[in-house]
Formats: C-alpha cells, structure tokens, sequence
C-alpha cells in the first residue's frame, strides 16, 4: 500500500474528518442497527463484512498510523523532542493543540462528549508512534483520566468534563499512588472528612504523571474500613488546598510527580459513582494504564533497535561495519524477536479490552510482564551497543535507555503483573 | 482486529467438533485397536494431507481450516493425523509442487496412506549449517544416475523404505548453491548401507547412510538436474506456521505444572516456590507469545502475502523452551530428577530425565539458534553478512 503517497496528498488533514466520513459511510448502508454504533463497530474491527479472522489493523488504521508517523517525524524528531522536554511544562502546547485537532486525544471519548468513539485498538494505533518518537505530552495520562469519567461518571459529570478533554483544552491525569507504592486497595489510604455537604481529602498523591501541568485530577481516596472501601473524585487544577508540581526525574519525554491535598474540598457531584465502589473500576483502569504504557514501549523499543541498527550499520572498526559481528548483530536479532512477542501479546491486550474478553486482565499482565523485563534490557543493549558514544548525553539512544526505565513501574511492574497473572487464573 | 470466526468457519468448526464426538474416544477409553480405525477415518474424512489440493488426495483445507481442525484435535489430545511424518511435513510437499505426474501418482497416496516410512538425505558430516556446501557425488550416466558419497544424521533412516537425497551434479559452479539435485531413492538399492548412530539420550535415532555405485534412474530426479537447492527451500517454506507446535508446547507445560504440583520440595508443592513459579510463568508468556505470533503470520498468509524470515523468531523461542522446560523439570525433581527408566523413585517413569537429554532434535536439527539469529539479523535486519 502506498501510504507514503497518500501521506502526502492528505497531509495534516484532520483524521477527526476522514474518520468521521468513514464512520458515516460504513453508517449509512445499516439502516437496522443503530447507526452510531455499528458504524463504530466495523471501524473498530477493521470489517464487519470481513473475511477471515484479522489479527492486523484495518486500512484506515494504517492510514491512522502512517498520518500520525509523518506528523510526528515533521514536527517531533528527536531534535524537536530534547528541546521541548527543556521548557517548564516538558511539552508543547502548540503541538499538543494540534494533536488534539487531528483527532489523537478523544479518539477514544464518546461521541456525545465530543469524542469519535472508536476503539482501543485504533488508539494503540496512535501510541506505538507516539512511542517511536518519544513524543512528549500528557495524551495517555488525559485519555486514562477520561475513561475514569467515561465509565463511573454519570451523564452530567460526563458532559462537564469530557469535551475539555478531547479537544485538547483540558489536561487530566489519574492520581493513585501514594507513599506505600502499593497498587492493591489498601495502597489508597489518602484520608476523606465529611465537612457538611462536602468531602475534604488531606494527604499525598504520588508518581503522579502530568501532575505538574494536569487541569483535572481524578484522585482516589479511602471513603471507609472496608479494604475495598475506596471512591474517585475529579479535582480541579487550584482549588484550595490543592498543590501540584513535577520531580526532576530521569526520563525528560515522561513527567512524574506530586499532588499535595490539604483539606482539599470535594463537593459530591465531584465525586464519580457511588461513594465505595469504584475499585473495581479502579482496578480496570490500572489495567487499562497498563495497557496503553505498553503499547508506547512497543513503538520505543522499535526506535531503539531500529537506531542501533542503524548505528551498526555505519560504525566501522576492525575494517568491518561492527554489525557483521556477531557480538552485535545476535543480540540485536534476539532484541528483535522480544519485541516481535511483546508486540502480539499487547496488540491482544487492546483487543481483549475492547471487546471485554473475560482474560483481558491477564492479557494485559503478560504484555507488561514481558514489557517490563525485555524493553529495559533492550535500552541497555542499545547503549553497549553504541560504544562509549552511547554513553554521550549527545547521542539519542540514552532517551530510550530511561524511557525504558521509566516503563518498568509504570501502571505495575514485572513483580505485579506475575502476581496479577496468578489472581486471576493463570499460575 | 478481529479473532472471530465467519460464519461458514464456524460451521466447518461444528462439523469437526461433531466428528470427534463419534468417533474420537477419551484418551483413557482409546482401545488397542482404536488407532487403526481411526486411521482409516481420518484418512477418509481427507484429514490427513488436510493443506494438499483435492486432486492429489489432500483436503483442500484453507488456511484457516487447518488452524481450526489442528486447534480442535489438540483441544482433545487426538492421536496425530497419519504416520509418515517427513511424507506429510516436507516431501509430500516438494513432490506436488516439483514432481512429474507419475510420481504425484506413485508416492502421495502412498505417503497419505502411511505406507511406509520417508526419510532426509541433506546433511553432511562437513555440511551442517552450511547446507549448500554439500559434496555427495552423483553423476550421469546414460538414463540413471550413480551416486557415491555419504550423509549423517539422518533420521529414522533405519525404518524407512524412501530417502530424499541432495547430491552434487557439478563441481565447477560459480555459486555453491549450483549444481545441486534433489533425488528420490529406494533405501533397499544396492550400495546403500545404513549405520545408526547412538545418541546421547541411549537411543539410536538418525544414521550415517552410505551410497556406493548407488544406481538411480532418471525419473527419480525431483524438479529440474541443479534445481535442487530451491526444491529444498520451497519445501522447508511449506512447513506452515508453527501453531501445531504451540499446542505441544502448551501440553508439556500443563505436564510440567502437574510435576510441580505433585511434587514436594522442603516441606511444600514445587509450584509454590518462587523461584520456580517465576520460570513456569515465564516460559507460559512466551507460549502464548508464540501462538498469537503465530496468528499474525497467518493473518499475513490470509492476506496474501507470502511469509518470509518472520518464522525464526519463534524457532528461536521453541528452541530455548524446548530446553527450558527440561531444565525445570530437573529443578522441580530434585535428587530423583537425574533417574532413568526402571528406577522406581524416577518421576513419571524416567520420562523428564528423557526430555532433558531430547532438546538437540529441535534446537539442532531444523537450523539452530546461531543460524536463525543470523536470518534474523541479515535479511530482517538488514545487516551484513558474516
Ligand atoms: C566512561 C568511559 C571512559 C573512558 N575513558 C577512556 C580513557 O580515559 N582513555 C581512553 O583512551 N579511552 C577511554 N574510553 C574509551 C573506551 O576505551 C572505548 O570506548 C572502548 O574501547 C570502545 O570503543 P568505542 O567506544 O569506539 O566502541 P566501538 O569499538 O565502536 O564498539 C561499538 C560496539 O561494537 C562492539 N564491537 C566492536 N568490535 C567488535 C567485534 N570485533 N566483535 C564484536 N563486537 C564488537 C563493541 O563491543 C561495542 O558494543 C572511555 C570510555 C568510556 C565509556
Ligand atoms: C536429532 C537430529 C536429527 C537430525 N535429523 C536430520 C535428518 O533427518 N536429515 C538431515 O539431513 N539432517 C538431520 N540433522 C542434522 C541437522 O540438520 C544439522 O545437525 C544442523 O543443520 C547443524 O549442522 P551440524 O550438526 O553440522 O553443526 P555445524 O554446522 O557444524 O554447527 C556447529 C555449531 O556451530 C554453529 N555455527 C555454524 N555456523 C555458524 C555461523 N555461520 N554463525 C554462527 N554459528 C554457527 C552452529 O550454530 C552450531 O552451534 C539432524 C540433527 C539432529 C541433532
């Protein structure tokens, strides 16, 4: 398929529109089903009048992808990307205005809230390039906030803060780790008082993505004993009582950092669902976190090899290209062939979450497992492979490196996620 | 992305389901004579050869009804379909793509029917994995050929009545992949004489075969005389994605799990040590890695495109599990682990200690690891080459 010319024909035009035209086109030849819906569904999975069983992605998710890849190579190359990561937010206002322009952040919103209500899928479409690139912005930490409100907010909370967020003019992160580091129930004890008809949260929210430049907190505190007794509140940007601000960290493309609660006032139609049930949805959504870090790690570990690859191609010592050596092209094949099987577990994961498979959990855990060991040894490879110039701030394989670094805890660990495969149903 | 069947795969899906119901007995219930007429029904029911055309006795099968029909028999632990594995694997394959019509008609029922045993004549003891710089001498004369030379390691050639042999035809080629022919020879001819080799797990497996003065006639060439070397590639091609070996590999881990359940380490079940568990559940991941590989590359095959080096990556995982698993079968069985057949505290009748001394059949003799790392580093990668 020649996307590259499409590419350039179309270029920058807004995949809201085409998508919308294909979603109305594939819409209107289904007069029976209601109309939005199955038109989503045959975009979501690629055909309904499909042929064969599809473990790829529809053509117009591959125009998705090559459009998204030339956007990101014309106005993020890693040049681009050192400089953004200097400035105080770490992202560019401009580019992320434009991303959101182009359909990126609300891909996956509802369409009555301003979204274009498509799948999972096509949205990891999006994430693996935004992971070759190393793009920064806060899209994963906006969209897992999002799906907070999508999915325990009633239809008021909905319309209140979804169109914010696909367009763009809105930032959200979800803050759920505290001191304890802990992602079970008991992980959440950040503490909540009722004060007359409202809730006052006192406490810290930690490791935190975006914190310093999130609009919308959707923060979960303990509403009661039980272990499970936990609820999530959307906290607006300078409320009182309410500090955030970022760590100085190592990965500069990933901000981290905290949200200070000093009797921050939670008034009850901040709260989403019914107080003391959401952890089944927090548990969702961490797998959902999980998911969607993981599908960014495939598209970096793709740029890291295809960097080093390229390196070995060109460095010369003892009188060859360093790449004929085994040394360094076995290892590059084997780093290769890791990424190859993270990348099918995880393009499972998406598909087993949209269509709520009953083991979407464990698909998620066994990508991220995967993920989490072999991406860092892939960073680290990466550099030895580069030779002392590897170890330059100058050179781009050490982004990758912490990017790596910065993926293993992300959403759950190797450790976690071994765990979570045995809790639910594998060994 | 879409893992669901279409309606007419379904139905082909229930049809095999519903003839595995009547005719396919639990495994504890398989009477002696049960596989002889099972034989005899799969054969009719054109499962075996499933992939082949129609016209030479196959199946017709479409790529997805192979995955189904292999999914749905290891599901049930059914019994393999025919008993002529090289036949079936590869040189069925290579005789319906190369093979004049009377050869087409004189070895694929044959091989369908699992009349007799074929067995494969390419390595060399100086050709291993430099397979094109084999030297087996065979020149022409008049309407046969003579054949002199030796190969090894070539399996199950004690038990069987046909070889697939590769032999040099020319010396004088600029490329050593020239000059090569691939032949079709009768194990009981004068001049060949077969001397098993030991292995080191105590059985004698594969052989040195020896040609001397070995008289073939023409029509016993497969494909075209220096042809050989792509009759051999397209034949290893044919070896489909490697799902059926996904369902092995799930098999013996299940195994794997039920020793470490039943055995007690320090007071408690194997499978609640860490350190164990952690490798068991590692070792699952990369099944299920290699089983929705699997599916991509046959998503690719479905739309058309042919599949090229893509299949090394999970020869490579196969290649480490097949060693992992051993090794954790000894981790797990303790001081017992390293005993043999006969020894009552062996666990499951010294079958673990067997595995652990089996791995070289599949990490060595389809390519091994350093051959497929290269594969994947030179045409993937696009490396240079060593
Ligand atoms: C922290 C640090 C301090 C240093 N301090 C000094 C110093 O004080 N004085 C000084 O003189 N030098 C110093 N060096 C340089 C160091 O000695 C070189 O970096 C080292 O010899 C490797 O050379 P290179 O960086 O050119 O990598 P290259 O030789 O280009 O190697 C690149 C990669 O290719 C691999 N490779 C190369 N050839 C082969 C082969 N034949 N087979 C397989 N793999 C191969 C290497 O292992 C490496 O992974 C320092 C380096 C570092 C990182
Ligand atoms: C159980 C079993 C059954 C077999 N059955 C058959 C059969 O039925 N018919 C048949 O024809 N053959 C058969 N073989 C042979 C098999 O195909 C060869 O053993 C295999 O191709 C390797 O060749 P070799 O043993 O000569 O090893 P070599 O090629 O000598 O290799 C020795 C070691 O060097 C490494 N090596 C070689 N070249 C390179 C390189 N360029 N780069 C890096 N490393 C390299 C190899 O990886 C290996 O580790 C069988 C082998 C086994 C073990």
């Amino acid at each position: 398929m020649s996307t590259g010319c499409f590419a350039c024909r179309h270029s920058e035009k807004p995949i809201r529109a085409r998508m919308r035209v294909l979603v109305k086109r594939a819409g209107s030849d289904r007069l029976h089903a209601p109309l939005r819906r199955s038109a989503n569904q045959s975009l979501r999975r690629g055909a309904r009048k499909r042929e064969h069983m599809n473990f790829g992605f529809s053509e117009e998710q591959e125009l998705l992808r090559a459009e998204v890849r030339k956007f990101l190579d014309q106005n993020a190359a890693l040049e681009e990307v050192r400089r953004i990561v200097e400035t105080p937010e770490g992202f560019d206002r401009n580019l992320w205005n434009r991303a959101a322009e182009l359909g990126w952040v609300g891909l996956t919103m509802p369409e009555e809230n301003g979204g274009m209500g498509l799948g999972l899928v096509t949205l990891l479409v999006v994430l693996e390039e935004t992971g070759r690139s190393l793009f920064p912005s806060p899209l994963i930490s906006t969209v897992l906030a999002a799906k907070a409100i999508e999915r325990l907010g009633s239809t008021d909370q909905r319309a209140r803060w979804l169109p914010g967020l696909a367009d763009g003019s809105k930032i959200a992160t979800f803050a759920l780790l505290e001191e304890s580091d802990n992602l079970a129930p008991e992980g959440i004890s950040l503490a909540a008082k009722r004060d007359g008809d409202v809730t006052l949260l006192s406490g810290r929210k930690l490791y935190v993505p975006d914190a310093g430049s999130a609009d919308l907190f959707v923060v979960a505190f303990r509403s009661g004993s039980g272990p499970e007794d936990v609820s999530l509140a959307v906290l607006e940007k300078g409320a009182s009582g309410t500090t955030a601000s970022d760590f100085p960290a190592m990965d500069l493309t990933k901000r981290l950092g905290k949200l200070e609660l000093a009797g921050a006032r939670v008034a009850d139609d901040a709260i989403l669902g019914e107080p003391g049930t959401a952890w089944p949805s927090i548990r969702w959504l961490i797998d959902l976190g999980a998911a969607l870090v993981t599908a960014e790690a495939v598209g970096a570990a793709e740029g890291a090899l295809e960097l080093t690859r390229d390196f070995a191609k060109e460095r010369t010592q003892f009188d060859s290209p360093i790449g004929r050596f085994q040394g360094v092209k076995h290892p590059l094949a084997e780093m290769y062939v890791d990424i190859e099987s993270y990348k099918s577990l995880t393009y499972y994961a998406f598909w087993a979450l949209d269509e709520d498979e009953p083991d979407a959990s464990l698909a998620v855990s066994r990508a991220k497992v995967y993920a989490s060991e072999s991406f860092p040894e892939a960073g680290i490879l990466g550099v030895q492979l580069h030779g002392a110039v590897g170890f330059t701030w100058e050179y781009d394989i050490q982004l990758y490196l912490k990017r790596a670094k910065w993926l293993r805890p992300m959403f759950g660990d190797a450790d976690y996620h071994y765990h979570r495969i045995a809790a639910v149903g594998g060994l | 992305m879409d893992f669901q069947l279409t309606p007419e795969e379904e139905a082909f899906r229930d049809d095999v389901r519903a003839f595995l119901d009547e005719n396919l007995p639990a495994e504890e219930d398989r009477e002696p004579l049960f596989m002889l007429e099972w034989t005899r029904k799969v054969r009719e029911q054109r499962w075996v050869g499933f992939s082949w055309p129609r016209e030479v006795g196959g199946g017709g099968g479409s790529i997805m009804q192979q995955v189904i029909l292999k999914e749905e028999m290891a599901k049930r632990n059914a019994p393999q379909l025919g008993s002529c594995f090289m036949g079936l694997a590869w040189v069925g394959p290579s005789i319906i793509q190369y093979g004049s019509e009377e050869q087409k008609k004189k070895y694929i029922p044959e091989i369908l029917d699992g009349a007799y045993q074929w067995c494969t004549g390419y390595s060399e003891p100086d050709s291993g994995s430099d397979l094109a710089s084999l030297k087996c001498k065979c020149v022409r004369e008049g309407d046969e050929y003579v054949i002199n030379g030796q190969k090894t390691w070539t399996s199950i050639a004690m038990w069987s009545k046909m070889i697939i042999l590769l032999v040099r035809t020319e010396t004088e080629v600029e490329h050593k992949h020239d000059g090569i022919t691939c032949l079709l020879v009768a194990m009981d001819d004068p001049g060949v004489e077969v001397r098993p080799i030991r292995n080191m797990a105590g059985g004698a497996i594969f052989a040195e075969v020896f040609f001397t003065d070995v008289r073939v006639p023409l029509e016993n060439r497969l494909g075209e005389e220096g042809q050989g070397w792509q009759v051999t590639l397209s034949a290893l091609a044919n070896e489909r994605s490697s799902i059926s070996e996904v369902y092995g590999l799930r098999s013996k881990m299940e195994e794997l799990k039920e020793l470490a359940r039943r055995t007690v380490r320090a007071g408690c079940p194997a499978i609640e040590n860490p350190s164990i568990r952690r490798r068991i559940q590692r070792a699952d991941i990369r099944v299920e890695a290699m089983r929705l590989n699997g599916l991509r590359f046959i998503t690719k095959q479905l739309k058309g495109q042919p599949l090229g080096s893509e299949t090394s990556i999970n020869k490579l995982h196969r290649a480490s599990l097949e060693i992992e698993i051993g090794e954790l079968a000894m981790e797990i069985a303790g001081s017992a682990s390293t005993l043999t057949r006969g020894a009552d505290e062996a666990p499951d009748g010294g079958s673990w200690a067997q595995v652990a001394l089996s791995w070289p059949d599949v990490v060595i003799g389809g390519g091994t690891p350093n051959i497929q790392r290269n594969i994947i580093a030179e045409r993937i990668l696009g490396l240079p080459k060593d």
